[in-house]
């Protein structure tokens, strides 16, 4: 199948219906069919563009061009004017110059290509992750320079607090605040921790950039550590990354030999020294308290906080967290300053993401875009479509935690805020990306036993709510649900999610509400008709119908047998 | 750091010492040490005995540092992560992702195959201490699920007609 260049996305709300859209769309499917271009070009509908009156619209990637008041008259001259010899038709392009609704984000990217922008994973690929020496003629370690000799450790602070850079570790903090934070913190000594425990399943970006541009993040570190007054920094690596930790024990001790790491650093007054530490097998050690702890020598089980880490962290001492992809953002951030690094992204979400494509699409794998792509650009665009015969039914979004994007949102730009808007979160930036095989059923039930392993069992609300979570889920994916469990779930979840001691049980309940939420019809076509529309569960119970029906049967069977001797 | 490595079970008392003395001496005498030197030991020997806990605290404990540990500290800490084993595991250890991407890309027939080729069920080792069956979370490699590992080796697009196959190396 040849790669989607184009995609052309007509309005079908109700006014744009009325003034003759469906004719439209019609209209472009003759001409792609004409030009015998299917496997270029997309052609999709697109509702809820904000109230205009210039409807209906036109909208075409990946130049993400607006055409307003478009009637079947104008599709055969935009059609070969754009679409075959790539010139904008600018007496049709729309007036409104302030574009409301779900597709405000546009004038943000000012038609900006949605290609990939390539920050953080610029090197990946390019660089040899093995070598200092080809690290250093790739702008390696210029950011670091930089902030020893030009810059003081406030002014770095600045400059990561001017660009905006939100953690991306799944909370989303403002990564200059933190730093702050921990700065003005008074105990002596501080400390920088890496959470490179990357487990959420369906997220490897911290790997990519861990195996492929491993001097960038031992920089970035260091960087950190300038910042915040520390001269110890961690690096705490999931047990399974043993390509990673090879890479990083080299990275590390290249730095050192070259004097980028230890003491007097660059010749300055400045000392800093990085341990790696690999973990064995626990989701819960991402949690940065958890992590803390398991750095310690113990149990991965999450602090109570406040104190935060920032006040109290490793060893009691003012610590910094923060995760591999939000680190690898700041050696940019420093050599080119704050102001440059709002040029990727929204208002309120600054710079590239790294996102994993998983599930039912022709590709899966690992893309680099400014924040606010849409669900739709991302599965079309990058994701190549969804695989053969299927359709997207939803997204499960950011990995275990994330929460249940169905099909009807799939034209919100995908920011901090927008998502927030609509009760979603980014989390780590997997899209797990399902069509309609997925049972909703089926999936919270592999999601509640994904928790009800992981729980690190040290607050009840999680350990039994995820456990119950699951034997509830369980038993309507067998047919054995009863009506009042859609409430036992709800309640469940918000007990949940206000009692627990972190973000486990906090979030672990969300898809259950999600799926509640927007696919309700379906959890009770389960319990109530013991069906399951995508085939997947396979039900021990009969309805009470069919037991009815058995049971007649059978009663006529012996009847029978009585008759016949 | 690598999980279930499998090796021979039999193992001398001084041997056992051997280890643990070499991966204290390793990692060091202090608190955050601990999980490395676990890691060392079951590494080397497949799991952690537990009567290595005893020996580890002997080795580490170094009261004029402050360094106090009682044996069930350790065995918190031993008994807490997926990556360490305290009973004997088979030969072939094999760790299928039981997450929700490998699930949705075909990894629930892929479990069912397994299962039923190793006539295992999770958390099992056969009688001839050739397999063991575990289920683990994400492995990170998400991009070609469903996944499973062998030992050291990652098998991603698995599809239920190449399990024999892959065992079939391993056999
Ligand atoms: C259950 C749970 C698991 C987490 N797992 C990870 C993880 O694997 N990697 C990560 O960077 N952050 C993880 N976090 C978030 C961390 O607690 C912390 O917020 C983050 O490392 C802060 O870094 P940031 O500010 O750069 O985002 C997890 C949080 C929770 C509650």
């Amino acid at each position: 199948m040849k790669s989607i260049r184009t995609m052309i996305l007509v309005t079908n709300d109700p006014i744009s219906v009325e003034r003759g859209a469906q004719d439209v769309f019609q209209m472009f499917q003759t001409e792609i069919r004409k030009a015998d271009l299917y496997d270029e070009i997309k052609l999709s509908t697109i509702s809820d563009v904000g109230e205009r009156e210039d409807l209906p619209l036109v909208i075409i990637y990946p130049e993400a061009v607006i055409y307003s008041q478009i009637t079947t008259e104008e599709v055969p001259v935009l059609f070969d004017e754009h679409i075959i010899n790539g010139r904008i038709v600018r007496s049709l392009l729309s007036k409104m110059h302030e574009p409301v609704g779900e597709i405000a984000w546009l004038r943000a990217r000012l038609g900006a290509l949605p290609a990939q922008q390539r920050v953080v994973l610029g090197r990946v690929g390019q660089v040899d992750p093995e070598s200092l020496a080809d690290f250093l003629t790739q702008d390696g370690y210029a950011a670091l320079e930089k902030a020893l000799f030009e810059m003081t450790p406030e002014q770095v602070i600045d400059e990561v607090q001017k660009s905006g850079l939100q953690g991306r570790g799944g909370a989303g903090f403002p990564t200059g605040r933190k730093w702050d934070f921990v700065r003005s913190a008074h105990a002596q000594p501080k400390y920088v921790i890496c959470n490179a425990d990357e487990s959420e399943p369906g997220t490897f970006k911290d790997r990519l950039i861990i195996e492929g541009d491993p001097f960038s993040l031992i920089e970035a570190i260091t960087i950190a550590g300038y910042a915040v007054g520390a001269e110890t920094g961690y690096i705490y690596i999931r047990g399974e990354y043993n390509l990673g930790f090879e890479r990083l024990q080299n990275a590390i001790r290249q730095a050192e030999e070259q004097g980028l790491l230890g003491n007097h650093i660059l010749g300055k007054d400045f000392n800093f020294h990085i341990h790696l530490h690999a973990g064995a097998g626990a989701y819960i050690c991402g949690e940065e308290t958890a992590l803390i702890e398991s750095l310690e020598g113990k149990r991965g089980q999450p602090r109570a906080r406040p104190p935060y880490p920032p006040s109290y962290g490793l060893w009691g001492k003012p610590t910094l967290v923060n995760n591999v992809e939000t680190l690898a953002n700041t050696p940019h951030i420093i050599r080119n300053g704050g102001e440059w690094y709002h040029q990727f992204g929204s208002e309120k979400s600054r710079g590239t993401k790294i996102y994993t494509i998983l599930g039912n699409v022709n590709f899966t794998g690992v893309i680099e875009v400014p924040f606010g792509i849409t669900l739709r650009e991302m599965i079309e665009i990058y994701g190549k479509g969804m695989e053969k015969g299927a359709r997207l039914k939803l997204v499960q979004t950011g990995g275990s935690s994330g929460s249940i994007v169905p099909a009807s949102l799939q034209d919100t730009p995908m920011d901090f805020e927008s998502w927030r808007s609509t009760g979603a979160s980014l989390g780590s930036g997997a899209m797990l990306i399902c069509d309609e095989h997925t049972c909703v059923v089926d999936l919270a039930k592999v999601l509640l036993d994904f928790f009800r392993f992981e729980c690190c069992a040290k607050c009840t609300p999680c350990r039994v709510g995820t456990q119950r979570c699951y034997e509830i889920v369980d038993s309507i994916s067998k047919g054995l649900g009863s009506p009042d469990m859609i409430d036992e779930l709800k309640i469940l979840g918000a007990d949940m999610e206000l009692l627990s001691n972190c973000g486990l049980g906090q979030t672990a309940s969300v898809a259950v509400r999600d799926i509640l939420k927007h696919f309700k019809d379906e959890v009770e076509q389960h319990i109530f008709e013991h069906k399951c529309a995508a085939g997947v569960c396979q039900f021990i119970q009969k309805t009470p119908f069919e037991q009815n029906l058995l049971s007649a049967q059978a009663g006529a069977e012996i009847e029978s047998e009585e008759v016949v001797p | 750091m690598c999980p279930g490595i499998a090796t021979d079970h039999e193992y001398s008392e001084q041997e056992l010492d051997r280890i643990i003395q070499e991966a204290v001496e390793a990692n060091g005498s202090v608190r955050d040490a601990v999980i490395p030197i676990l890691s060392e030991i079951n590494q080397k020997l497949g799991f952690i005995p537990v009567e290595s806990l005893g020996k580890i605290r002997r080795y580490i404990n170094t009261p004029e540092a402050g360094l106090f540990l009682a044996d069930s500290h350790l065995y918190a800490v031993a008994s807490f992560y997926q990556m360490f084993s305290l009973t004997p595991t088979g030969k072939h250890v094999v760790r299928y992702c039981a997450s929700a991407p490998c699930h949705v890309e075909g990894g629930r027939q892929v479990i069912e195959a397994l299962q039923e080729q190793l006539g295992l069920q999770p958390g099992e080792t056969s009688h001839d201490n050739q397999w063991t069956l575990l289920k683990t979370s994400c492995l990170g490699v998400c991009g070609v699920g469903p996944v499973f590992l062998v030992d050291q080796d990652i098998y991603g697009n698995v599809t239920p007609e190449k399990i024999p196959h892959i065992l079939a190396k391993y056999r």
